[in-house]
């Protein structure tokens, strides 16, 4: 069986597209089986962000539709063995995801696959409903910032009620905090919370510290996860984070303001 | 403003049920008798609903059980978990078909208001308040945009209530972690309902429709351990420690 993993916010852009790619790839190259879904139906992006929208032919929703099979759709990573896409649907909208339909398709990738990762789009409708409900733990994913951790408690308390583990009394989902666009040095100066403030308000177990970081545009903008660039700390930091995830326990790096060096400042970090 | 001539309005009111498991009228009439000469007064007259659970699926004898229970001076006023077959007969015989009961200890026996109280020498149960229910436990954290509302009981949340998630309650209400959302006690009017909370960032208080938003509470016991209560109709918090 596999463990499906929603990565949801409830806001808007602080990274859950990134980090699906990010966490699909890291569990991918440890050596499981994985696929990430875009659940984002009609603002299709990570094919973007793993670089595969020019193999894009059947999506999430032919499948669910039964248009295509899921052979025919999931799109196998050219850099990283054991990583399949299952993209989106840019010209569809929400409504194209039955409950029936994803529990089927996410039924027949359990048989085959070690870990599902569920990109959730943002909001708390439909769309992101459809995501979390089947899952069995969730990657929240917060920026230090009021309104983003707001709504992540948002979504905290609808993975609590309105998922099918919820539903059926099961087992709660296990929840997990991914601190992302984190600057020390911004916390330190008083601007942006800090990952005890974010942690005191949400109580939920960290998963991992994502600081701020050129690298991710950079990878975006290149079709790459930015976990497959070691030189980057976020790259480092979603490293650490899926180690966690494999119950793996690692020190938290890229928590403290650090003085660049003269050969930082010239090789850059 | 002409007078109306009557006020119709719905009212909880705690009744005794007879929860049956035989069909054999005559048995339970025998044994129900000794159960009320025990404590004869305390039964007198009392409002009684029959309880179908373990007869499913059978046929009762209505007319039979109203005459039984007649004679035992007991009113027969409803049935209550009767299949739908038990319920058009329960009609037919003149009862009324109730919902489940709220709660599943709500079987005490109660007696009608007028009535004495029971002799000291016999042990029978207490006489309740009218219909408060047990308390209500919330084990997880109340989180933003989710609203909880104990009716007619207390509320204990053993987690914190985040910023944007509302706490109600008939009763009191405990918070054993951060209160950061809303809390609203004593919703339906009890002047006696406090608040009580661990560590008090709340965004309002209220009780009995009193409240205070957090800008006034600002001032006292902000972030401490404290209880709020109503006093000469003014809202009061006193420290917990």
């Amino acid at each position: 069986m596999a463990r499906i993993i929603v990565v949801t916010s409830g806001k808007g852009g602080v990274g859950k597209t990134t980090t699906s790619a990010a966490i699909a790839t890291g569990l991918a190259i440890k050596g499981n089986k994985t696929v990430v879904i875009d659940f984002d139906v009609g603002l299709r992006n990570l094919d973007l962000i793993m670089g595969c929208e020019r193999r894009v032919v059947y999506d999430f929703v032919n499948v669910i539709n039964q248009e295509a099979n899921l052979n025919q759709s999931l799109i196998k990573d050219k850099r990283v063995d054991n990583l399949y896409i299952l993209p989106a649907s840019q010209t569809r909208d929400k409504d194209a995801l039955t409950k029936e339909g994803v529990g089927k398709v996410l039924e027949e990738l359990s048989e085959t696959f070690d870990y599902i990762i569920c990109d959730s789009p943002a909001g708390i409708e439909m769309g992101a409903q459809m995501a979390l409900y089947f899952a069995d733990e969730a990657v929240v994913v917060t920026n230090p910032e009021v309104s983003s951790v707001r709504d992540s408690d948002r979504i905290l308390g609808i993975l609590a009620s309105k998922s099918r583990r919820a539903e059926a009394g099961e087992e709660p989902v296990k929840e997990h905090l991914l601190l992302t666009r984190y600057a020390p040095s911004r916390v330190d100066r008083g601007d942006m919370l800090s990952v005890e403030d974010v942690q005191e308000i949400l109580a939920v177990p960290l998963l991992g510290v994502i600081p701020e970081s050129q690298a991710v545009l950079k990878a975006s903008n290149s079709g790459a996860p930015v976990i497959l660039d070691e030189q980057s700390d976020a790259g480092l930091a979603y490293q650490d984070a899926v180690e966690r995830l494999l119950g793996n326990e690692v020190d938290y790096r890229f928590l403290t303001a650090q003085k660049k060096g003269i050969f930082k400042r010239i090789f850059g970090g | 403003m002409s007078q109306s001539a009557l006020e119709l309005k719905g009212s909880a009111f705690t009744l005794s049920v007879l929860k049956l498991s035989s069909l054999d009228i005559d048995a339970v009439a025998s044994e129900l008798g000794q159960k009320i000469a025990q404590v004869p007064h305390f039964f007198d007259r009392a409002p009684v609903v029959v309880d179908l659970e373990l007869l499913q699926g059978e046929q009762i004898p209505f007319e039979q059980l109203k005459e039984t229970l007649e004679s035992l001076r007991l009113v027969a006023v409803g049935v209550t978990n009767a299949d739908e077959e038990q319920r058009s007969a329960a009609k037919l015989a003149g009862l009324a078909v109730l919902t489940k009961p709220v709660s599943s200890k709500a079987s005490k026996p109660k007696p009608a208001a007028q009535a004495a109280p029971p002799a000291t020498s016999q042990p029978a149960p207490m006489p309740q308040e009218p219909a408060r229910q047990e308390t209500m436990v919330i084990r997880q954290p109340v989180r933003s945009g989710q609203q909880i509302y104990a009716k007619d009981s207390d509320l204990i949340v053993l987690g914190q209530v985040s910023n944007g998630a509302e706490v109600i309650a008939d009763g009191n209400i405990h918070v054993y972690g951060t209160l950061r959302g809303r809390a609203i006690a004593g919703a339906k009017g009890d002047l006696d309902a406090r608040i009580f909370c661990q560590n008090l960032q709340a965004e309002l208080v209220s009780i009995c429709g009193h409240y205070w938003l957090s800008d006034a509470l600002q001032e006292t016991h902000w972030q401490q351990a404290a209880a709020i209560s109503l006093r000469d109709e003014k809202l009061t918090i006193d420290a917990l420690n």
